[in-house]
């Protein structure tokens, strides 16, 4: 029963949708307030049908009904009960329905917190949210259902990909999908003001906290995919260029671009065009996401959940958004043409210069990611574009970006004095070269761009530092004086260098981890012992046992340094009957400078199949690795911090004054 | 001329929209084989590593079978493998291996003694010899093949329940029903010259 209401509120979320899409956008454009104020009740109702239908499905879940053909298909009776809910998403219908009731979340805050919007650019922004929310709803009704029943039901369900059942991946897609979808909000507001022939610094401001919001949920998605990548996979590595991993980078880069350019249009009334671009371009890169992780175009052939029906219906939708508004914005995008007042440095200058670089990294990026499509279109055979290609094209980009990061604050609006930024730099640049000169010392045998890497991110470290410490006006006055004036610096502010230096962080955690990674592979017998940077891993041998619903074989190891022990690591290899699949759990113990990280897999066996007692084992020492995930998060802090910011919640200038009241009375609502 | 600025971005998008429908249609699982219908063409495939037969084309005589090409390198194979064990153990139908471009000639053998064998007959191509004869475009594939030798059917990628249940089986029916016919047919016609 409760699977049928919620397969119908799903149907009823369709029309809802329908009708939020069409009466809002004719109220506006006919003048009627009455049909634009349709937009908020139907954005309501529609994301609490949603809801509703979420529920149920988990419900099904929860309960085991294998009535239901996807709980059979994603799901098993002993399963933990903590990964029986996070099934729910980890499977392509279940994760299309929580990408469409994100995408109503959205739209629902748009109706909540807009009050201090014009009505007909609310009314419009709502009705494009909702004509995305058709076309999604029709693809997960007809083409991925998942609440279509199998009878008769079978005793049990066929389980989850034990891959997914984790934490990290738990996890993983809910904030990716925030930030996909987050973008969606700067997408409407775009498209709306396009139709509108209206973009100023009011609008600017409108849109920056939410491509914040979708950009800090999209960090959040990619390190956690990351970090899931790096235990669970047993390489030892976070980031392998995998086209889905590309996939959330793209929208990354080309979001990271929106959020500065947007900065220039809020401060400055330039670059407008450019931004309402990026913000299209942002959204059909995340739509993209969806459609190579969906419908198998890239890995194609042993790809795990390809279904050329699928496949179609989502290129129609994403070609459908992208030409539609990309039609729009070669028809209207002339009229939001904004003159450019400011020379090449200058404060606009260093954010064109980081735009431009982030758009040509995504370009790059694309262009991997899709090399091998084009060649096998035309008939070139096929082909992989591995991680050689991208380390070679992107990373070099990445330089000149992120010295120019350090430059960019330092910089005046409009024109800005390059030398005398160079002298205040002087500081950064010391660091720089102490940096390099520090890890030449330290790792003799490494390559050379892990020196680069190493001066570029004390560089953008200490470059970040001296703005902040600028701003404190040298603590002149002492140190109260100086904090008193950081502690009036605005948030927004407080987001920029808390961003910048967490991304610091992370390039010396990736430049430490890829270029001075200690890898050794072997079969050890239990007593063993193998010495990777200094630290002694002795394997003290292996067990069988059973956890709740796989077999394992676990590992001990004793790390010690110089005789002095360290910790204990228990790695293990487990294998889920149900679905007959392995998976390693890499045992891992972060030290601050590096991770030692241990993997267990098979038994020896000699010619005859007799075990030998010996075991094959991957031992890594990952230098500086917990510095990356440190980064992500200071990154994610920032943008917090930054959402925080109370500018953000009032509206345009002009507007202060009726605003503020109102939005104080929805705070404390 | 500014104009063709904001035009542009639409074309390059129009431009990559054609490129992901081709891609759409080349990578369709149905992608046909020329093999299809055509004569397995002669093998002789040495034996894996402690094992003392290998696979020839006349081996597949006689009755419907299966031929898998597989590789222990190969992260696809993995997810088949479970699927291809049940086959064995229900005895659904001959199932035979293809080892397919091994590093090293330990490989495909332990991989097997690892996991399980579930071929009856297992050749070694560690050239490709065989998979540039039958067309092979990845690891792995399947083909069925009739009682007199002829290729009706390949998969492509893993074999599943559900691909069992929808193609695999219902065609290796029919072949068993069209080899039951015409055995008789020939039994009947041998009885009638003698």
């Amino acid at each position: 029963m409760v699977v049928e209401a919620g397969h119908f509120s799903l149907i009823l979320a369709l029309f809802v949708a329908a009708a939020q899409a069409v009466v809002p956008l004719a109220g506006a454009a006919r003048g009627n307030a009455a049909w634009m104020a349709f937009a908020k009740p139907a954005a309501i109702s529609q994301f609490l049908l949603l809801a509703f239908s979420f529920a149920a499905l988990t419900q099904a879940y929860i309960v085991s009904d294998f009535s239901v053909l996807n709980v059979v298909i994603n799901s098993h009776s002993a399963k933990p009960m903590i990964y029986k809910i996070t099934g729910v998403w980890a499977n392509h219908e279940g994760s299309m329905l929580l990408w469409v009731l994100v995408l109503a979340g959205f739209g629902m805050a748009i109706a909540a917190f807009g009050r201090n919007l014009p009505p007909s650019l609310r009314a419009r922004t709502l009705g494009v949210q909702a004509l995305i929310s058709v076309g999604f709803l029709l693809f997960i009704i007809f083409t991925s259902n998942p609440f279509e029943r199998m009878l008769p039901p079978p005793a049990d369900g066929q389980g989850m990909n034990p891959l997914l059942q984790d934490m990290g991946l738990a996890l993983h897609p809910p904030f990716l999908y925030l930030g996909y979808v987050g973008f969606s909000v700067a997408f409407s507001f775009s498209i709306a003001a396009l139709i509108e022939g209206r973009v100023d610094a009011a609008w600017a401001r409108w849109v920056r906290p939410w491509t914040m919001v979708a950009w800090v949920f999209l960090t959040a998605g990619i390190a956690l995919g990351s970090w899931w990548a790096y235990y669970e996979l047993g390489w030892g590595g976070f980031w392998f260029w995998d086209p889905v991993e590309n996939a959330s980078f793209m929208p990354w880069l080309v979001g990271t671009a929106l959020l500065h350019s947007a900065i220039v249009v809020e401060k400055r009334d330039s670059m407008r065009a450019w931004t309402v671009f990026l913000a299209i371009i942002t959204f059909a890169l995340s739509l993209l996401g969806t459609f190579m992780v969906r419908s198998g175009v890239l890995n194609s052939v042993h790809a795990f959940a390809s279904d050329p029906t699928r496949g179609v219906f989502i290129l129609v939708l994403l070609l459908l958004v992208t030409c539609g508004s990309l039609a729009l914005f070669a028809w209207r995008g002339p009229t939001l043409k904004s003159p450019i007042l400011f020379r090449p440095v200058s404060r606009e200058g260093g954010l064109l210069l980081n735009n431009l670089l982030m758009s040509i990294g995504a370009a790059v990026v694309l262009l991997g990611s899709l090399y091998p499509l084009f060649l096998d279109a035309v008939g070139g055979g096929k082909v992989s574009v591995g991680s050689p290609f991208f380390n070679a094209v992107f990373l070099p980009l990445m330089v000149p970006m992120i010295l120019a990061m350090a430059f960019g604050p330092m910089l005046n609006w409009k024109r800005g004095d390059l030398i005398g930024a160079a002298q205040r730099l002087r500081v950064a640049f010391a660091a720089m070269v102490l940096g390099a000169g520090a890890a030449w010392v330290m790792v003799t045998d490494g390559p050379v761009w892990g020196l680069v890497g190493s001066g570029l991110a004390a560089w953008l470290f200490v470059g970040t530092l001296v703005e902040i410490f600028e701003r404190a006006r040298h603590f002149k006055g002492g140190l109260a004086a100086g904090l008193r004036r950081l502690a009036r610096m605005p948030r927004a502010n407080w987001g920029m260098t808390l961003g910048h230096l967490g991304l610091a962080v992370v390039i010396m955690g990736i430049t430490a981890a890829g270029a001075w990674k200690r890898e050794s592979i072997q079969v050890m017998k239990p007593g063993q012992t193998v010495t990777l940077s200094g630290y002694d891993f002795k394997f003290e041998g292996a067990r069988q046992g059973n956890g709740p619903n796989y077999f394992y074989t676990r590992g001990t190891f004793t790390v010690s340094r110089n005789g002095k022990p360290i910790v204990t690591l228990e790695p293990e290899k487990r294998t889920y009957p149900v679905r007959g699949t392995p998976t390693t759990e890499a045992a891992i113990y972060p030290l601050f400078t590096g991770d030692l990280y241990t993997v267990i897999a098979d038994p020896e066996k000699d010619a005859k199949g007799k075990e030998t007692g010996g075991y094959v084992t991957r031992l890594y020492f990952n230098p500086l690795v917990s510095w990356m995930w440190a980064g992500y998060l200071i990154m994610v802090f920032g943008g917090g911090i930054s959402l925080s910011d109370r500018r953000y919640r009032i509206g345009a200038p002009v507007r202060k004054s009726k605003a503020a009241p109102v939005n104080a009375s929805a705070k404390g609502a | 001329m500014k104009r063709l600025y904001y035009i542009l971005p639409l074309l390059v998008v129009a431009v990559l929209g054609g490129f992901f429908a081709v891609g759409l249609t080349l990578n369709s699982k149905d992608l046909p084989s020329v093999l299809i219908n055509q004569k397995m063409p002669p093998l002789d495939l040495a034996p894996i590593k402690g094992s003392d037969r290998g696979l020839k084309t006349e081996d597949l005589l006689g009755t419907v079978s299966l031929v898998n090409v597989f590789g222990s390198w190969c992260i696809a194979c993995k997810i088949e493998h479970p699927f291809l064990m049940k086959i064995k153990a229900q005895n659904r139908v001959p199932l035979h291996g293809i080892d397919w471009r091994e590093k090293t000639p330990d490989d495909g053998p332990n991989w097997l003694a690892r996991k399980g064998n579930p071929y009856i007959l297992v050749g070694d191509d560690p050239v490709s010899k065989a998979a540039i004869a039958l067309g092979v475009t990845g690891a792995p594939e399947t083909f069925i093949i009739d009682y007199k030798g002829v290729i009706r059917y390949k998969v492509i990628g893993p074999m599943t329940e559900k691909i069992w249940q929808e193609t695999v089986g219902p065609i290796i029916n029919e072949l068993r029903r069209v080899q039951a016919e015409e055995l008789a047919g020939k039994n009947k016609q041998k009885g009638g010259t003698s």
